[in-house]
């Protein structure tokens, strides 16, 4: 499928606004300034946006507690979701969400989450609004291999093939949910679970955007045309600790380094698009030099910006109470 | 005796069991971690905060198992094991996650022995961190005691210290009912002097951390200490004030409460939970029906606003009850006037 010029462009600067973003904040997590609990998406960036890229603001996401990367797909704000991660009244949720609840629904993004497996249920609900409503939408849940095994995942597959939602149910494999292996946590097969389930099982290379993006579009092509529910099997590493924090002994010496070295979809992206003369390497050197700038203006904007009042705290509870 | 965290005073607790008694397993996700790993590493967390650390190695995979992140099964799986034989001490991680298998503690484990006529124990334990402090935010820091307090047949322990987390956990690991034991999230590095051998503290009985003519303050888990906090700044004001940490909010020990307030005639309450049926809520209608006439004034309560828990510092620090609020409470059950701390 040939991709447009604007898509590769944007989706470029989509996966370097993630890395950036991610590898900033594990700086300044560092340094202790940065509250709460925080995991990073670094590494997994060709996944979110490969798939978000054949989204539009009407379609809707819902994230996990590694959602960084899935807003910036889904195009939150950058300066906005920086200002919340440090607890500012600018921040998209005005301080009160933090890294682990940001969330836009102008953009279709439904929220990380504090809750494994909190996702697909949501979805179920989003994609059944779009089929009631039909506005032609569909509803992606991002979900680890972890969340794979929850209960409420499970019941959602079921749920979206007996409802024939538009939805897809992207499974984010990176092999680990916290310090445990999916070689130990996942029984069977996740394709026989999606087949189970009497939906269509496709996987990918989740670090060749290329890969991700050719399976995105044909899932959701399946369900926004009526068809129901597909299973995406995107295979991943994570590149940092399951938080900020976290020492990873339970990995092998050199088990990142390798993909670094050889899975960096940023890299894999640039080789692809530069020897097939769809872009030139200098314009992805402008783009780094602007997301530079971007992220550089998001921290100092978010650590000037004001903290919240007094009466943030009592508001939003209800609408009406 | 030596200092112990309360992190360790747990471990201990756990451990001093499982040899003492070969049914004693442990179960939750990464209570020893690693499993399915690269690296090879065993018991590579031990708990995601550190508190099972070293069973794996000392008591071996039949005994302290991982599980995969299916809180429904092994939350039911460990209260249909300890209605078969064995006496589970499941970990939960974050109390929050109760949302996923509230099912299984609420309409099975909790009522079994009730439903089947007497016929059925649960030994079953459910360890889980609770509480604000930590920017966790909203799904990550509620103090859910009243939640499982409301629900009989479930006995609920909030510890307040080192000293009482080991003796109340071996009390519950013994106990032959559903325990659910909340270790808040902000005292695992907290020390004080801890037996070694192991010990009991009885359920249902409150502990008097200090006695006082003035104002009964009755605090749970955390607050516990910040309520000594606040009472030693006022006994140099020249209040004296009675502390006391229920240590159970169910059993619950009205008699203690009750005699103190007939003492004092004043009560504050300190809770960190969501204010609507909440325990300062619970212990108010106890003292307003029992003790009426003891009462010189208002019960004071000091707790947080009815909002989810916040994120930014600022506002979890305007969430939380705190020394100051503490102080100003018991102040204004004296009859002083005092500006209403935000
Ligand atoms: C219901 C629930 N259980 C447990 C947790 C704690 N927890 C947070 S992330 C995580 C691992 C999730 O693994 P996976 O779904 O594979 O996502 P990954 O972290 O690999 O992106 C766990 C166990 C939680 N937040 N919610
Ligand atoms: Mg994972």
């Amino acid at each position: 499928m040939q991709i447009a010029r604007e898509t590769l462009l944007r989706s470029y600067r989509s996966m370097r606004t993630i890395r950036d973003f991610e590898e900033r904040l594990h700086v300044e997590f560092a340094t202790g300034e940065i509250p709460g609990f925080v995991h990073l998406y670094c590494g997994e960036e060709a996944s979110g946006v490969g798939v978000c890229a054949n989204l539009t603001d009407l379609d809707t996401i819902a994230s996990t507690h590694r959602g960084h990367g899935h807003c910036i797909a889904k195009g939150v704000e950058v300066a906005g979701m920086m200002a919340e991660i440090y607890g500012r009244q600018t921040g998209v949720c005005r301080g009160k969400g933090g890294s682990m609840h940001i969330a836009d629904l102008s953009r279709g993004m439904l929220g990380a989450n504090g809750i494994v497996g909190g996702g697909p249920p949501l979805i179920c609900g989003a994609a059944l609004s779009h089929k009631t409503l039909k506005n032609g939408a569909v509803a992606v849940a991002f979900y680890g291999d972890g969340a794979s095994n929850e209960g409420t995942t499970l019941e959602s597959l079921n749920l979206a093939s007996v409802w024939r939602l538009p939805a897809v149910f992207v499974l984010e494999d990176n092999g680990y949910g916290e310090a445990t292996g999916s070689s130990y946590a996942c029984a069977g097969s996740q394709k026989a679970r999606a087949e189970g389930f009497g939906m269509p099982y496709m996987e990918c290379d989740g670090t060749d955007f290329f890969a991700v993006h050719q399976a995105a579009g044909e899932a959701i092509a399946h369900a926004r045309a009526g068809n129901g529910p597909v299973m995406l099997h995107v295979h991943l590493a994570r590149w940092y600790g399951h938080f900020e924090g976290d020492a990873m002994t339970y990995r092998a010496a050199g088990e990142v380094a390798a993909a670094r070295a050889d899975h960096d979809c940023l890299t894999i992206f640039r080789t692809r698009v530069t020897e097939a003369g769809l872009l030139e390497g200098t314009e992805l050197d402008d783009i780094d030099s602007a997301v530079r700038d971007e992220i550089e203006s998001a921290v100092i904007a978010a650590k000037q910006a004001p903290l919240p009042e007094a009466a943030d705290l009592l508001a939003d509870v209800y609408v009406r109470y | 005796m030596s200092k112990k965290s309360f992190r360790q005073a747990i471990n201990e607790a756990l451990r001093q069991e499982m040899r003492r008694d070969p049914r004693v397993i442990v179960m939750g996700e990464d209570v020893a971690g690693g499993r399915g790993g690269t690296s090879g590493t065993v018991d590579a967390w031990g708990g995601v905060l550190g508190v099972t650390k070293g069973l794996l190695t000392e008591f071996g995979e039949d005994r302290v198992l991982d599980t995969p992140i299916t809180e429904a099964s092994y939350i039911g799986a460990a209260a249909g094991a300890a209605a078969t034989g064995l006496r589970p001490v499941a970990e939960l991680m974050f109390v929050d996650f109760v949302g996923c298998c509230l099912d299984q503690i609420m309409n099975q484990a909790a009522k079994f022995r009730y439903m089947f006529g007497g016929k059925a124990r649960t030994p079953l334990v459910i360890r889980a961190m609770f509480g604000a402090g930590f920017n966790a935010a909203a799904q990550h820091s509620q103090a859910l005691y009243p939640l499982f307090t409301h629900i009989p047949g479930l006995k609920v322990v909030v510890p307040s210290s080192p000293y009482e987390a080991k003796g109340l956990l071996i009390e519950a690991i013994r106990d032959d009912d559903p325990v659910i034991f909340l270790e808040h999230k902000v005292m695992y590095d907290d020390e004080e002097e801890v037996p070694d051998e192991a010990y009991t503290i009885p359920f249902g009985e409150a502990n008097l951390t200090r006695e006082g003519d003035d104002v009964t303050i009755v605090a749970f888990g955390r607050m516990v200490k910040l309520a000594n906090e606040a009472a030693d700044r006022l006994e140099q004001q020249g209040i004296s004030c009675t502390v006391i940490d229920p240590r159970t909010t169910s059993p619950l020990d009205t008699d203690t409460i009750l005699d103190c307030v007939g003492d004092t005639g004043r009560l504050v309450i300190v809770d960190e939970s969501s204010p609507r049926c909440n325990m300062a809520a619970d212990i108010s209608a106890l003292v307003a029906e029992h003790a009426f006439d003891a009462l010189k004034g208002p019960i004071r309560r000091v707790v947080p606003p009815h909002t989810p828990v916040p994120f930014a510092s600022v506002l979890e620090n305007l969430y939380l009850p705190s020394v100051e609020k503490i102080e100003a409470a018991v102040k204004a059950a004296m009859g002083h006037r005092v500006p209403e701390i935000a």
